[in-house]
């Protein structure tokens, strides 16, 4: 009988798992990721002559269903903040597959591992709503926002990958099992009241999205990320488009909707905001107290 | 070294059904029982060899003892009865088991009393021992973590056999022989798929062409074998991605 190192064991699960797609079409280069329902390949469509990324149902996933409804929502969002789908299939063994863009760039969890100014971070996060009001718009809620899927391109762009949990509201959906990661998940999804979520529960894991952004954030920014992440649904911002606003209010120097200020708030705010005109302010002021001081000499 | 006994039935040949051998072997037919206590032994009898040597850190002369004993035990019907997919896979159902039979064990230090150091199954107790010595066991191993492999060990080395076996019947010796060359081959001796073909007199895709289908067999050799280690639909799934899937 053939003894198996844990080197050979190790290759062997892999080449096992390996997609084997009909025809000629795709070649599969290696993995790139995995995630709950799928793993996601490198592969070459030798037909267009270009590289995309191509996630196939994980062996044992009896959903296929599942992972036909990503690719149709996938198919449904068009936006440059969405992950445009090129194919869905099934491989010989009953697997389901989707081909779609290959991403180059980095997760946002590996991406913030680098240093970034926090008005960039906040940019940024303002690019992650985008997609997600976009899809809202669309009656889609994704359901797992966190930072493992979030990519930020090459150029800077923002991708909200994995929707294979994604809930379209008008189709009903019972109660059911909890879906999603729960670090970032809203108290109602948590609870597995399916019927009850809606883009707020996205609100939710935005809020927790923008503390893991910020580690340190100024107070208006901690009201804005509580706001977001309240645990009872109406006290959260009506959709990420008025979150994003508020988190722009705060870039422009504005009073953001999630904080009150006192006067001491304001006059911070403010002056923090126009450094360089109170500096020539003072400066003027002390100018002609100086020119009065000479004067009175 | 003593040549491999494979419990597992003669040579360890394909298994031709697809029932599980968990429901045959708490039937009520006797020959149904022998059948699948000797598919339940050859897939777990490694692991569990190999589980009692490193993780209770026996000596080599009662490690066998202990899992001739274990195995009697397991064998009963009233345990296989008390096992039920609900509560998790069958095989942390025996390691659980296993567990607490070695705790007993330890207790009434009564190892010689069960058969007098007899021979009870016929295991290649000497393979497995040799192929200890092969195996770096990383200290952060949970025991979980360390059965997982060694049944996966278990079940492809079985699955491994069958599919020699199938290549032959199918006249697709040469299939097997490149699956030997690479893919069972440690990672420095690989080599690349041109390579192959020219020692082989194939093209690139020809070689390619002959791993994609040895895989596929693997797969559905191995997919087969698993069908016959679990009892529902559920906790194949759930088997089929802890062998195939995510990393060990």
């Amino acid at each position: 009988m053939e003894w198996l190192s844990d080197n050979v064991l190790q290759h062997l699960r892999e080449v096992s798992e390996m997609p084997d797609p009909p025809g000629a079409r795709y070649r599969i280069g290696e993995q790139l990721g995995r995630g709950g329902m799928g793993v996601v390949y490198r592969a070459h469509d030798s037909e267009l002559q270009r590289d995309v990324a191509m996630k196939v149902l994980s062996i044992g996933d009896a959903d296929a269903e599942r992972m036909r409804r990503e690719a149709r929502v996938l198919a449904r969002i068009e936006h440059p903040g969405i992950v445009p789908i090129h194919d869905v299939g099934t491989l010989e063994d009953g697997r389901v597959f989707y081909t779609m863009k290959l991403v180059r760039g980095a997760r946002l969890d590996a991406y913030c591992r680098q240093s970034h100014s926090i008005p960039d971070l906040l940019r940024l996060f303002q690019r992650i709503c985008e997609p997600v009001a976009f899809a809202h718009a669309q009656g889609i809620v994704h359901r797992d926002l966190k930072p493992e899927n979030i990519m930020v391109g090459q150029f800077g762009e923002v991708l909200v990958l994995d929707w294979g949990v994604a809930r379209v509201l008008s189709e009903s959906e019972l109660d059911g099992p909890v879906m999603g990661t729960k670090q970032y998940m809203a108290p109602e999804q948590s609870a597995g009241a399916n019927a009850q979520i809606d883009g707020r529960s996205d609100v939710y894991s935005l809020g927790k999205i923008l503390q893991f952004l910020i580690a340190a954030p100024a107070k208006p920014l901690q009201s804005i990320a509580r706001k977001a992440s309240a645990a009872a649904k109406d006290a959260r911002y009506s959709s990420a488009l008025a979150m994003s606003e508020d988190v722009g209010r705060y870039l422009d120097g504005l009073p953001v909707l999630a904080h009150p200020e006192s006067i001491l708030d304001r006059s911070r705010r403010v002056l923090g905001h126009n450094k360089t005109l109170v500096a020539l302010i003072l400066a003027y002021l002390l100018m002609r107290i100086l020119l009065f001081l000479y004067s009175r000499t | 070294m003593d040549t491999d006994t494979r419990i597992g039935g003669g040579d360890g040949r394909f298994p031709d059904t697809r029932h599980s051998a968990i429901e045959a072997a708490r039937s009520g037919v006797a020959a149904d029982r022998a059948v699948a206590h000797e598919t339940i032994v050859a897939a777990y009898w490694k692991p569990v060899y190999k589980y009692i040597r490193i993780k209770w850190k026996s000596s080599n002369e009662d490690a066998k003892d202990l899992t001739q004993g274990f195995f009697l035990r397991a064998l009963e019907k009233d345990f296989l009865d008390r096992y039920s997919a609900e509560n998790g896979s069958f095989r942390t159902y025996l390691r659980v088991c296993l567990n607490g039979f070695l705790a007993n064990e330890r207790k009434a230090s009564q190892r010689l009393k069960r058969g007098g150091g007899a021979i009870l199954l016929a295991l290649d107790f000497t393979t497995a021992e040799g192929e200890l010595l092969q195996i770096d066991v990383a200290q952060d191993d949970s025991p979980d973590r360390y059965f997982a492999r060694e049944w996966t060990r278990s079940v492809f080395e079985i699955a491994l056999v069958g599919l020699r076996e199938q290549c032959a019947v199918h006249g697709k010796q040469i299939h097997y022989s490149l699956f030997e060359r690479y893919d069972l081959a440690e990672e420095d001796q690989r080599g690349t798929y041109a390579a192959l073909a020219g020692e082989f007199g194939l093209t690139t895709v020809t070689v390619t062409n002959h791993l994609a289908w040895v895989r596929r067999e693997f797969r559905r050799i191995v997919l087969e074998k698993l069908r016959e280690l679990t009892v529902s639909d559920r906790e194949f799934r759930s088997e089929a991605r802890a062998l195939l899937g995510a990393e060990l």
